[in-house]
């Protein structure tokens, strides 16, 4: 029962246009800056919005097509909305019965498994309590208990944990990815954050501008990004250019110096704490070594960012004793050095 | 005294004329209960008033219901359905609003009248006849005051968020089932404060309700009515009736007004 969908949706200026497979038991996380057609995906999935064209389907049954469409109501889903949307007037109870109630179950059936539902996402004694009661944690568990109790084959989460505060985050991000590992069905995972999407998911979706951008499971993407919004989200410096043994011509000016040969258009990536600055140009040792000139410095937690115009522009993460030593200002010139070993090339 | 002096003095320019504003709605409310005869009360509340109190009562809060029932779907299809030409539509919808009473119990008549283009057929086929009975005053006060019902509940509609409605469809609701469930209980307010309103506007019509329903004692003479033909044969009754309609009409609305149209404090 595996989902397999092209999604095709056309709205004024913007286009999606999607590949999704869903296997059972997996969870694919969406993963794309704001506009990136991510929300639209979700709406198609959720019956919500029709697709231009394409099709949706679930094993044998046809979600949506040339000659069906299935209204949300009637499809075996579950949705966390970004902001939850539990209904403020039903206590916890009935906002987790509701799905089974408008199913057909009966009433006292369907509040002993919202009940049940309750005390596994930990909120036992909270069966009685109304939306606007409740912590932002425990809406969101509310939330998860509402989509999955009625056993929907898709399950799908719209930025489910954008609306927590940091703390609360991390405890409420490693209880969902329990639920996740527990449920049966599909799972789509809508989000910017690319912590949520690396911890959550078996495998990753970029979405740019309504186009895949680049798919895999979390450790390949975060190791070998193809678009400069992948790289940035993963902290690495990301560049394009032609190889030619060990020697590639960078497609925005400058050149590097790689261990190990290649061939051909490549991308090129080194982590910032790779690169290091000197006030005179180092000597010795294959290492490449370019002038640059401070743009911008940014205090981070324990190292300090640094942004650098060569070409090839780079951002450097300095310890604070080199900062010291160096005293640096935004447009000192100097020498940014990085290791050839340091280089890590893939082709493009 | 403090928090005054920091706001600084309210210009005259504004103070002047709210405080004339105010005393223009109130002081003739006021010359109303002074002039009441409060001696001769008991004497003056007499069977008639009781009977023209009640059909007031019963005919408002039938009109209510009526509005109600239709209001509610309309408000719906207006802020709901996507329908072309909605903006037209609403302002059609609140045509009863500005038209002159008497005009709309004279369209009621053209309409629903004994040889009106329904009347006529509800009169051969149904034996029904609405003009000048009990009926036809639920009639004339439900057009007259189904409007206030309509935009108070379109408004409250409009304002609520929709992506609810989707959060249920993915719950596997159907759209009756949403509406009952979801929309309707949170824009509730809305429609208790459009009801109220409604029932207010339903027990003081006069104009349609005479036209259409005309004045027959016990079955079509509601408080209105009756205050206006006391003036001229009984002025002390017509006060009476007044103050009694006066203080019905404040009084449920200082009951409700607390728990469902409380306005920002």
């Amino acid at each position: 029962m595996t989902l397999n969908a092209e999604l095709r949706v056309t709205r004024g200026t913007f286009s999606l246009d999607l590949d999704v497979t869903i296997a059972p038991g997996e969870v694919v996380a969406l993963l794309g800056p704001n506009g990136a057609g991510k929300s639209t995906a979700l709406r198609t999935l959720a019956g919500l919005l029709p697709l231009t064209s394409g099709h949706i389907t679930v094993g044998e049954s046809t979600w949506d097509g040339p000659d069906a469409f299935l209204p949300a109501e009637k499809r075996p889903i579950g949705v966390v909305f970004q902001d939850y949307l539990l209904f403020a007037h039903m206590s916890a109870l009935e906002n987790v019965a509701f799905g089974l109630r408008s199913r057909g179950t009966r009433k006292a059936e369907a509040r002993a498994a919202a009940a049940r539902w309750l005390d596994r996402v930990g909120l036992d004694g909270y069966e009685q309590a109304k939306p606007r009661a409740l912590s932002g944690g425990q809406a969101q568990r509310v939330a998860l208990a509402r989509a999955l109790v009625t056993g929907p084959s898709l399950l799908l989460l719209d930025e489910p944990l954008a609306a927590l505060d940091a703390s609360t985050r991390l405890q409420v991000r490693s209880e969902l990815s329990r639920h996740l590992a527990d449920f049966g069905g599909h799972t789509l995972l809508v989000t910017h954050d690319p912590l949520d999407a690396m911890v959550l998911a078996d495998r990753l979706v970029i979405l740019e501008g309504g186009r895949a951008v680049q798919s895999g499971p979390p450790a390949e993407v975060a190791r070998q990004p193809r678009t400069d919004y992948v790289a940035n989200l993963v902290g690495l410096n990301f560049f394009r250019g032609k190889a030619s043994g060990t020697r590639v011509d960078l497609d925005g000016g400058g050149g590097l110096t790689i261990a190990e040969p290649a061939e051909g258009p490549v991308h090129v990536v080194f982590p910032p704490n790779a690169v290091s600055l000197h006030a005179e140009k180092p000597e010795g040792s294959p290492r490449n070594v370019w002038p640059v000139t401070v743009a911008a410095i940014e205090q981070h937690a324990h190292t300090t960012r640094v942004r650098l115009d060569g070409p090839p522009d780079v951002l450097a993460d300095i310890t604070t004793a080199t900062l010291a030593e160096l005293r640096l200002r935004p447009g000192d010139e100097l020498w940014a050095a990085v290791k050839a070993t340091e280089v890590h090339v893939y082709p493009a | 005294m403090t928090r005054n002096r920091v706001r600084g003095r309210l210009p005259a320019v504004l103070v002047l004329p709210a405080l004339a504003g105010l005393a223009f709605l109130l002081v003739p409310l006021a010359g109303l209960v002074i002039k009441t005869p409060w001696t001769s009360l008991p004497t003056l509340l007499g069977a008639e008033v009781g009977e023209a109190l009640r059909l007031s009562l019963i005919c408002a809060s039938l009109a209510t219901v009526l509005c109600l029932f239709l209001g509610i779907p309309l408000a719906w299809l207006l802020a709901r359905s996507g329908l072309p030409g909605r903006g037209f539509l609403r302002a059609l919808v609140t045509v009863p609003l500005v038209l002159p009473p008497v005009v709309g119990g004279v369209a009621l008549l053209l309409i629903l009248g004994r040889r009106g283009l329904i009347g006529q057929h509800l009169d051969a086929w149904f034996g029904i006849s609405l003009p000048f009975t009990t009926a036809g005053v639920v009639v004339a006060e439900a057009f007259v005051a189904m409007p206030f019902l309509v935009i108070s509940v379109e408004g409250a509609l409009r304002a609520a968020d929709p992506r609810y409605e989707e959060a249920a469809a993915t719950l596997g609701a159907s759209k009756w089932l949403t509406f009952r469930r979801v929309t309707l209980p949170s824009v509730l307010p809305g429609v208790v404060a459009g009801a109220v309103l409604c029932w207010a506007r339903a027990l003081g019509e006069f104009g349609a309700t005479i036209t259409f329903a005309g004045n027959f004692p016990g079955e079509t003479t509601t408080m209105p009515l009756a205050v206006y033909l006391a003036l001229e044969t009984d002025p002390d009754a017509a006060i009476v009736l007044s103050i009694v309609l006066l203080l019905v009409s404040v009084g449920v609305l200082a009951g409700l007004r607390d728990r469902w149209i409380s306005g920002p404090t």
